[in-house]
């Protein structure tokens, strides 16, 4: 086996380098605190995540991945509001949050567009609870649509979507809302390959053309690579901050890269941090075929 | 391809759907099952036909044509009469007298109909189905109106499911007919007593079982409502309710056809009425055939109504069912 001689993915171009200082000169958007979660087990307390502080800048696109049971969920969770952390704080603009709202917009991995409304009408479900008239929110939710490239099944109800149309709808709805962050939970999680690599690039256009700051979890690591300014990588048991990476990859970001150096040098560490040598079990192999049809 | 390779579809396969032609004539099938019996026992003579019809008396005085006897009795009578040398009675084998033939219901079935009642103060056969279903009606209604809103309540807040389940979940193991007398009392003897009945047959599962049903909406809805900036009584209105309207929407078919079979034991109670009273009547002057045509009645109208709620329901919840993608 030949060995790629790799930069190391703290290399950063120039080019990088400089959108990253501008990046970190921006507003912080999302301030989370030493924030951490204990469940009651019948094995007693049991620590899912352990003072995570971290910071999401303006615009900022920040990836979280870690093995599993790593508390990934649990963390977004928190940020939305749907889980109260037992400890730290998150500040949205400097204000403490507790308890969900529409600031912060939240795509979930299963799909939870409301069956019984039309595309339109879920996406005008947001605009609607803060108080819009149905008119002003009708308008309003039918750009949002347009800017999923959906105009054409505004009318349609969920059943007749696919998964990858539903979760680009389900973006729509969370964005109608103008959030400050989006926050989502492995959206493209249940999509098949090829249209989840079509929905990263989409929404990375639709990152590029509007307001947003986004956190998304993800168990791919080119997923986190190919869409993220950073990534936070979390350790299990209990779930911490391991390290933060700081993607080398040049933007605007096309799925040609992900065979660049600095693509795959991040996808090396990436996989040094993730990979748990403890959890492997080995296999107890014997030779059950002909020697002569040996596959090497 | 050669004919042994020819892709038919095995009747037996663990959870695959029959073809459309497969399932209609099952269906057909299952209604044909019960009747073909039912002809069977009553027009082969061989099968059962216990008793004997007396066609010819013979020199047997106490018998006339007609006459239904057991078998055994009637040859002894043969017996009897062919030792003294008399003339033999005569007679077919008969089923007894509370197992007509279906074509003898299906007579019953227009004749009663058609026929006048007895006295004026009677009432026609359609006029006591009519009560009969107004009874149900105002049962199930009252029912509905109180149980649905206080079933979803429960479902969706901790505090009302603490509050009124544990009672109900008591309640409900009380069989409906024991507050007969009780409802008499209170509610007189006319339709008050019947109608109570059926709500008290049928509210308390309603409550738990509506209650169930709107647990059963999944989380994740709510929650993605939450993270919309819905509250409170929005998620109620906007989220909860049309959420689990389907899943309602068959829970009350269900529970409808609960009310149905609290109607026999309600019409019961104070003064005989309704479909009951023509059953009970018609027991008692041994018109069986009008028996058999007064239940196969009840069954037809349950059966009919449910599948106009069946496909209202379909028709109501198209964003339900997942037939063809557009995309």
């Amino acid at each position: 086996m030949t060995t790629l001689n790799l930069p190391s993915y703290l290399d950063q171009t120039d080019q990088v380098k400089k959108r990253f200082d501008a990046l970190k000169k921006r507003d912080v958007i999302l301030d989370v605190k030493k924030i951490s979660k204990k469940f009651d087990s019948p094995q007693g307390e049991v620590e899912a995540i352990k003072e995570i502080s971290f910071q999401t800048h303006k615009r900022e696109f920040v990836c979280v991945i870690g093995p599993s049971g790593c508390g990934k969920s649990t963390l977004i969770r928190m940020l939305a509001g749907l889980e109260t952390p037992s400890g730290g704080e998150v500040l949205l603009d400097g204000k403490p949050v507790s308890g969900p709202g529409p600031d912060r917009g939240m795509v979930f991995q299963g799909y939870t567009l409301f069956p019984w409304l039309t595309v339109k009408r879920n996406v005008m479900f947001g605009l609607e609870m803060s108080g819009r008239s149905k008119k002003n929110a009708e308008s309003e939710a039918r750009d949002w649509i347009d800017l999923v490239g959906l105009s054409k099944f505004e009318n349609a109800y969920p059943h007749q979507l696919s998964g990858g149309m539903k979760q680009r709808v389900a973006i729509a709805r969370a964005l109608a809302n103008r959030p400050r962050i989006l926050l989502m939970d492995e959206p493209f999680g249940a999509l098949d390959a090829q249209t989840r690599t079509k929905m990263q690039s989409n929404l990375l256009d639709i990152w590029k053309n509007i307001d947003i700051t986004i956190l998304f979890i993800t168990h791919d690591l080119d997923e986190a690579i190919f869409l993220a300014d950073r990534i936070l990588v979390l350790k299990a048991h209990p779930g911490e901050v391991n390290e933060v990476i700081e993607v080398p990859v040049p933007h605007p970001r096309s799925p040609e890269q992900m065979i660049t150096p600095e693509f795959l040098a991040t996808k090396k560490r990436l996989e040094e941090l993730i990979h748990e040598p403890e959890e492997d079990v080995p296999m107890n192999l014997t030779l059950m075929t002909d020697k002569s049809d040996s596959v090497d | 391809m050669p004919s042994s390779q020819k892709n038919v579809k095995p009747w037996f396969a663990v959870r695959e759907p029959l073809s459309q032609k497969r399932a209609t004539c099952l269906t057909f099938l299952s209604f044909l099952m019960p009747i073909l019996i039912w002809s069977a026992f009553s027009y082969l003579p061989f099968l059962w036909h216990p008793k004997v019809e007396i066609t010819q008396p013979g020199s047997v005085t106490w018998l006339q044509p007609g006459t239904l006897i057991d078998k055994a009795i009637f040859k002894e009578q043969q017996i009897l009469a062919e030792k003294n040398n008399t003339a033999l009675p005569e007679g077919k084998p008969a089923n007894p007298v509370y197992l007509p033939a279906p074509h003898e219901v299906v007579v019953a079935f227009y004749t009663a109909f058609t026929t006048e009642p007895k006295r004026r103060s009677e009432q026609w056969l359609h006029e006591s189905l009519w009560h009969s279903v107004t009874i149900v009606f105002w049962g199930f209604f009252i029912s509905t109106l109180i149980g649905v809103p206080l079933g979803i309540l429960c479902g969706t807040y901790s505090v009302f499911n603490k509050l009124f389940e544990p009672f109900i979940e008591f309640f409900r193991y009380l069989p409906a007919p024991a507050f007969g007398a009780l409802a008499v009392a209170i509610l007189g003897i006319y339709d008050g007593p019947k109608i109570a009945i059926i709500f008290i047959g049928t509210f308390f599962q309603q409550v738990l079982v509506v209650a169930n049903t709107t647990r059963k909406l999944d989380i994740a809805l709510l929650e993605a409502a939450l993270t919309l900036g819905a509250k409170n009584i929005n998620l109620l209105f906007r989220v909860v309710i049309p959420g689990i309207l389907p899943n309602l929407f068959k829970d009350l078919r269900i529970l409808l056809g609960w009310a149905w079979t609290y109607l026999i034991v309600a019409e019961l109670i104070g003064t005989s009425s309704g479909i009951t009273w023509f059953i009970t009547q018609q027991a008692r002057y041994k018109n069986f055939e009008n028996v058999f045509a007064a239940i196969i009645m009840i069954g037809i109208i349950g059966l009919l109504s449910d599948l106009i709620l069946a496909t209202m329901g379909k028709r109501l919840f198209a964003w339900e069912n997942s037939r063809g993608k557009i995309a």
